[in-house]
């Protein structure tokens, strides 16, 4: 089933951190494999944060040898960015397996997150000026609590409660994902591609890479692709909607926008509440209102209906 | 009580039951909550209209509304107002009681499903399903609706005010919905009887698939689906729109005269019975 959320504030910041954990713990019976945030703060354009996963969760008590294995994968991953001429300002551990670091860079992002993919069992979750991808198994409550995302401020946010069912349980299935190589890029989606396959080739033939077999990463990848091919956002969007097979609600954020498209047969739900300060949208109104509480107006998009919003 | 008793077969013959032939008998009986004789169910409430009582849903659960709601019938209650329901999905459903019911807010999806006699208000919006199978009775909403608003009502009326999703009525089977503003697409899917009534624009593939019953359009129609097509406005299909619509205090923007009326081309009904080459001269 899924359930999907995003908000954004126009023209200031807000705790999104706060407010999209209750969205999406509101919606915890819609999927709660696991859950994952995409979070918007104050961007700066001299530095760049990069999140990233060096094990799956449940490695972490299998995975024979795993602790010594996971400190060597990140001390890898320092060692490649400043190879590659990154200059690390700060370094987080999120989790034992998950990290975040900010850092300065001047050169080709796509090569230098080529080269740290290329660690075994590293993963980038996301590269932005203002975005933050946090994503791992549970529902909301207890990913946002793991991560410390209840202060996180910022303007705009996309996220995700997963009910698995293309896919394994995993981080690596579990949404939103970002639209390498494009800093600032990511996607949450709600239903099933059918042409998933035939597409996913055509977008590794021009070079595309997917992590994962989930179907909503293909998303992603086409959204990255149709931006590399020069379409704006809102354009790529309304392409999908006729090329893009199956049935879908997603939504899309960048530094500073954030987008919904609703395929033709509007087989997947969204609720959508745009206010003056604060537009608000989610697979049930209950997510609004737990952010919304007083009466507000909500309707459905249209089928087929493509909306973009500017911070 | 309401008795099992009071109505005898006559009454059902009487009702045109047995012989009827898709004559939207439903359409002919507007359901009030102080017509006693309408509910035939033994379990049903005694229960008095004027009888009023209210709470505040804001701390409770979806179980325990709907027990509240219960509760209060059980005590004779005729009105109960609702406030708070925090757009919670599966609120007011299965009633089978006369009784005027107030929601102070927004309800989540499948509100008021398998309702039969009820009269609801809700001053807010309603999310998917809202109304799904419902016998009887009315439904308002004063904003705006979900998807498969109204999917599979086989009787009363069912009213948004403000704008709907996408399959709205379908599989619809009797009763009345009205639309105060635009449906989304494949509105009337596979409708096989009763009346919708729609005074916005109607999106893509229009009463796709439809059996029977009849769709009236005041706005911009973006496509017609399979087998649905326009027919012809007489003056009983006006007289009945405006009587309809008096009803719930709502107008055609353009008036009853400039409604489109829609009804099944009829060529799906028999699609068995159709040979191959005809078969893909319809699809």
């Amino acid at each position: 089933m899924c359930g999907i959320a995003g908000l954004i504030h126009r023209g200031k910041s807000s705790n999104i951190g706060q407010e999209m954990t209750q969205m999406l713990q509101s919606m915890k019976h819609r999927g709660p494999d696991s859950t994952g945030f995409a979070l918007y703060g104050n961007p700066s354009n001299s530095q760049y944060v990069i999140r990233f996963k060096v094990a799956e969760q449940d490695e972490m008590t299998t995975g024979f040898d795993i602790h010594r294995q996971v400190q060597e994968r990140e001390e890898l991953v320092e060692a490649r960015m400043q190879e590659y001429g990154a200059t690390i300002h700060k370094q987080e551990p999120a989790t034992a397996y998950a990290h975040r670091y900010t850092f300065s860079f001047d050169g080709d992002l796509r090569r230098l997150a080529d080269y740290i993919e290329d660690i075994d069992s590293v993963e980038i979750l996301s590269i932005g000026h203002a975005l933050e991808l946090v994503k791992d198994l549970g529902d909301a409550a207890v990913v946002s609590e793991q991560y410390a995302l209840g202060n996180f401020e910022g303007t705009h946010g996309i996220g995700h409660t997963r009910m698995a069912t293309e896919s394994d349980v995993d981080i690596r299935s579990a949404h939103p994902y970002w639209a390498y190589p494009f800093n600032d890029v990511s996607v949450v989606h709600n239903g099933q591609l059918t042409n998933y396959w035939t597409t996913r080739r055509e977008l590794e033939r021009r070079h595309h890479r997917f992590t994962s077999d989930c179907d909503s990463e293909l998303i992603a990848v086409y959204i990255a692709d149709r931006i590399d091919q020069g379409d704006e956002l809102e354009e790529a969007m309304t392409r999908s909607i006729n090329e893009l097979d199956g049935v879908f609600t997603y939504l899309v954020a960048t530094s500073d926008k954030l987008g919904m498209a609703k395929d033709v047969m509007g087989a997947k739900p969204m609720v959508l509440y745009e206010g003056d300060e604060f537009v608000g949208l989610a697979s049930e109104e209950v997510a609004i209102r737990s952010v919304f509480p007083h009466e507000i107006d909500t309707w459905d998009p249209y089928s087929g209906e493509v909306k973009v919003w500017q911070v | 009580m309401a008795s099992v008793e009071a109505h005898s077969k006559d009454k059902s013959h009487e009702m045109g039951l047995h012989a009827e032939q898709l004559t939207g008998r439903t359409q002919q009986r507007f359901f009030s909550a102080t017509e006693e004789e309408n509910y035939t169910y033994p379990w049903s409430y005694e229960v008095d209209i004027d009888n009023k009582a209210e709470f505040d849903a804001a701390d409770l659960d979806i179980r325990a509304i709907n027990l509240k709601i219960r509760e209060l019938m059980k005590a004779g209650h005729g009105t109960i107002t609702v406030k708070n329901p925090g757009a919670f999905h599966s609120l007011g459903v299965g009633i089978l009681n006369r009784l005027n019911l107030n929601f102070e807010g927004s309800l989540g999806y499948f509100g008021c499903g398998l309702i039969d006699g009820p009269n609801v208000r809700i001053s807010g919006r309603v999310g998917w399903s809202c109304a799904e199978n419902m016998m009887a009775g009315t439904v308002v909403i004063e904003k705006n609706a979900g998807s498969l608003f109204g999917a599979a009502i086989r009787g009363g009326d069912l009213v948004c005010k403000g704008d709907a999703g996408a399959r709205v009525g379908i599989d619809q089977k009797g009763g009345t919905i009205i639309v105060g503003g635009r449906v989304g697409a494949f509105t009337g899917f596979m409708m096989q009887r009763g009346r919708m009534i729609i005074l916005g624009n109607a999106d893509d593939n229009l009463g796709d698939s439809m059996y029977d019953g009849t769709i009236y359009v005041a706005g911009n129609i973006k496509s017609l689906g399979v087998d649905c097509v326009e027919g012809e406005m007489n003056d009983l299909d006006r007289q009945w729109l405006s009587a309809k619509l008096a009803l719930y205090g709502m107008q055609a923007p353009n008036g009853v005269d400039n409604m489109k009326k829609l009804v099944s081309g009829k060529q799906l009904w028999n699609y068995d019975n159709l040979e191959p080459t005809e078969k893909k001269l319809v699809l």
